[in-house]
């Protein structure tokens, strides 16, 4: 058991070093930008003064490993410092008093929740689906059932994520309006309201992460059929169905559960897309929204929580697979 | 032949599937008809599913004329029986026109691969004699703008543009077209330009090893530790505010970046590929003979390498496709004026909503998205019989 927690800790402090890597990247490449922001805010007219004022506020006058330790200091509490566009300077042309910042944590924690919202509906419906479909097209493979599944997913694959949401509202918003197109979400909306809106992206994804989550869960018990076991199970006369789900599947269950992962990880490049084709209030569209305003606050934010998911992700998926596969748990 | 409603048509389902069971076990019993009688009620479920959707097809296909979800379920199967025979009728010119070398490789192909080598095909002609097959420019402007598709006058169309003009102006075929030019072109250099970078940088590595191995494969490791499409996003910012009011150099940059992120997975391929080279004796032969170090990648290990190089080559260049065009959907990627693919889907997207009065009109954006679609399915296609073939396998 100690091995155990041995490699688990050795992995978890890998990938605490590959985040702290990954910070160190997301905040080099956004230093690298010609000029500082105090300039590119006030504009060519500026004063000296003006500019020095809000560099110094904005502690862009100190060395940059001062600004990167201050900046992941604050990223661990939650606090990615002042949003370029929502912050006010009219304090400095000394039209107000009052300075009031608007900080990049504000703007994301809401956009956060509603991220995860999508993404726990997404998987709800996508992980019982793949699984369903997974086990019946191993259990009917080489069948007209196997190859429909097997074209529809390859085709589902390779499309853009945009191709997929286009048809959906196509079919399910215009054509028959059993969904709305428009996921504006608010704080106002009950649960329900909330999940009828969400459900059009959801579905985008769900068809995206299912093709590749049911494939992966075929191809995982028909490796598994060709073993010995299996086979004694069908000479004692067993009925596919009880061999799949009472023999197989739970032997399966390993490379099953790190697919799962995996897909979730994946569903974070998607749901960039998805949000914003669907005008959805989460982190994807903030980020894209602030990509193009260049609130450079706002990017390292947003890249720095996809990061910390993804990471986190595939580090749940590594730890899973090796609680659960015994070769894995002892040491090479 | 009417169609069903949901309640119906979930009624025949269930009344079908015990029909099929009970009266399977009776008659395949009586007639011993083994598939019959041994029908298992999943199948039996599955037979009835697929016959009464099929049903449900057929009725909504031939069924009364205007009805516009009907109108794109004609076409949709118009698309795949046409693209069905097509592939076909390929496949068969290809087994009987040409040299034997390649008459012999089109028998061993099936219909989906015979399709897409043609559709590949057809996308490059297209992309490359774009500026002889466009009647007009891709930044042209014309004076009517928001003109409707069809053609025809009393509906809103003109002759001239048959699939209409966009909000300013411009004639959307020929941005189709010349769509396939720069949208596959740029993803198609992006793709060369991440391979020659991966694969010259892994078979270093496997060449040399040591400590240039453990660094670039480190960086390597860093790199991917991002997602991708994110990463991207994070250098478009970077560019943008060095390059804003350069579109050009926009572009540019964005394939490097691309590229460059791309090249991380090739890498990896090319120096496990070239790790499993450089142990043989031959290579070990050259390099007792004291070849230079271009000569080892370029003579020894390149040629052995080619292979699932080659495979790889058409799975990057979907991922790097799809990349782009995701990039210029968001508005980030291949910059104005020039015509692509993603960015058509974003501006046309809006005319989705006029499904129901025009569906020529509402599928605009889709014959965008939907341009990118079949080619990444087309070059998927390929590969999938390329891999197929490489492994050995037989069904």
């Amino acid at each position: 058991m100690n091995n155990v927690i041995t490699i688990i800790g050795k992995r978890l402090g890998l990938g605490l070093l590959t985040m702290f890597m990954v910070s160190v990247i997301i905040f080099l490449a956004v230093n690298m930008l010609p000029g500082d922001f105090a300039q590119a805010l006030l504009g060519q007219s500026a004063t000296p003064e003006a500019v020095a004022a809000i560099r110094k506020d904005l502690g862009l006058d100190k060395p940059i490993h001062i600004r990167y330790f201050d900046w992941l200091l604050g990223a661990v509490q939650w606090d990615f410092g002042t949003s370029f566009a929502k912050a006010n300077f009219s304090s400095y042309a000394g039209t107000t008093a009052d300075a009031n910042f608007g900080t990049v944590a504000d703007q994301l924690a809401p956009r956060f929740a509603n991220t995860l919202f999508l993404a726990g509906v997404t998987a709800a419906i996508a992980v019982p689906l793949s699984l369903l479909i997974g086990v019946l097209a191993a259990l009917y493979r080489y069948s007209i059932f196997d190859r429909i599944a097997n074209v529809s997913t390859l085709t589902s694959i390779s499309s853009p994520e945009f191709f997929v949401a286009y048809i959906l509202i196509l079919l399910l918003a215009v054509l028959s309006p059993v969904f709305p197109s428009l996921s504006n979400i608010h704080d106002g909306m009950d649960f329900g309201q909330k999940l009828e809106k969400t459900m059009l992206p959801a579905l985008t994804l769900t068809l995206v992460v299912t093709a590749h989550m049911m494939r992966m869960t075929r191809a995982a018990i028909i490796n598994l059929l060709a073993s010995p076991y299996i086979e004694m199970a069908r000479l004692k006369g067993l009925s596919p169905f009880r061999i799949i789900v009472v023999h197989a599947l739970p032997n399966a269950l390993a490379p099953i559960i790190n697919v799962i992962a995996l897909n979730l990880a994946y569903l974070i490049t998607g749901v960039v897309v998805v949000e914003v084709v669907f005008v959805y209030p989460g982190v994807g569209q903030l980020f894209v929204d602030s990509v193009k305003i260049r609130d450079i606050p706002v990017v390292q934010a947003c890249c720095l929580v996809f990061a910390a998911a993804y990471i986190s992700l595939n580090l749940i998926a590594d730890v899973m697979s090796i609680l659960s596969n015994p070769r894995l748990r002892l040491p090479k | 032949m009417p169609t069903l409603p949901l309640s119906y048509w979930s009624a025949l389902v269930v009344a079908g599937a015990l029909t099929l069971y009970f009266g399977g076990r009776q008659i395949g019993g009586a007639r011993s008809i083994e598939r019959l009688r041994d029908i298992t009620p999943t199948g039996a479920f599955g037979y009835s599913l697929l016959l009464v959707t099929l049903y449900q097809g057929i009725a909504l296909y031939f069924g009364p004329g205007m009805n516009p979800g009907a109108t794109f379920f004609r076409w949709a199967v118009h698309g795949v029986v046409g693209f069905g025979i097509v592939g076909f009728l390929f496949q068969q010119l290809g087994r009987h026109v040409g040299t034997r070398a390649s008459k012999k490789l089109f028998r061993s192909m099936p219909v989906t691969a015979a399709l897409g080598i043609l559709l590949i095909l057809i996308y490059a002609i297209v992309a490359i004699f774009a500026d002889f097959i466009a009647p007009y420019g891709q930044a042209e402007i014309f004076k009517d703008a928001n003109v409707l598709p069809g053609g025809n006058p009393e509906m809103g169309g003109n002759p001239a543009h048959f699939l209409g003009t966009d909000q300013i102006g411009r004639d959307i075929l020929s941005r189709l077209i010349y769509g396939a030019q720069n949208t596959v072109g740029i993803a198609f250099v992006t793709t060369l330009l991440a391979f020659f970078i991966g694969i010259s940088l892994g078979f270093l590595a496997a060449t040399i090893g040591g400590v240039l191995d453990q660094v670039l494969s480190r960086i390597v490791d860093m790199l991917m530790s991002i997602p991708q499409l994110i990463f991207a996003l994070l250098l478009m910012t970077i560019a943008t505010a060095w390059f804003g009011s350069q579109k050009s150099m926009v572009t540019l940059f964005m394939i490097v970046i691309i590229a460059v992120l791309d090249s991380t997975r090739v890498f990896r391929l090319a120096r496990a590929v070239g790790m499993n080279i450089v142990v043989m004796d031959f290579f070990e032969a050259a390099k007792l003979r004291g070849e230079k170090l271009s000569y080892l990648i370029f003579s020894e290990i390149t040629p052995n390498a080619f292979a699932p190089l080659l495979a790889e080559f058409g799975l990057r260049f979907c991922f790097v496709f799809l990349t782009i065009a995701s990039l210029s959907f968001l508005g980030i990627g291949i910059q104005p004026p020039l015509a692509d693919w993603g960015t058509m889907v974003r501006d046309l997207s809006q005319f989705i909503n006029f499904a129901v009065i025009s569906p020529l009109t509402a599928s605009l954006p889709l014959m965008a998205a939907g341009a990118i679609a079949l080619l990444t399915v087309a070059v998927n296609f390929v590969v999938d019989w390329m891999l197929h073939r490489a492994s050995g396998l037989k069904e």
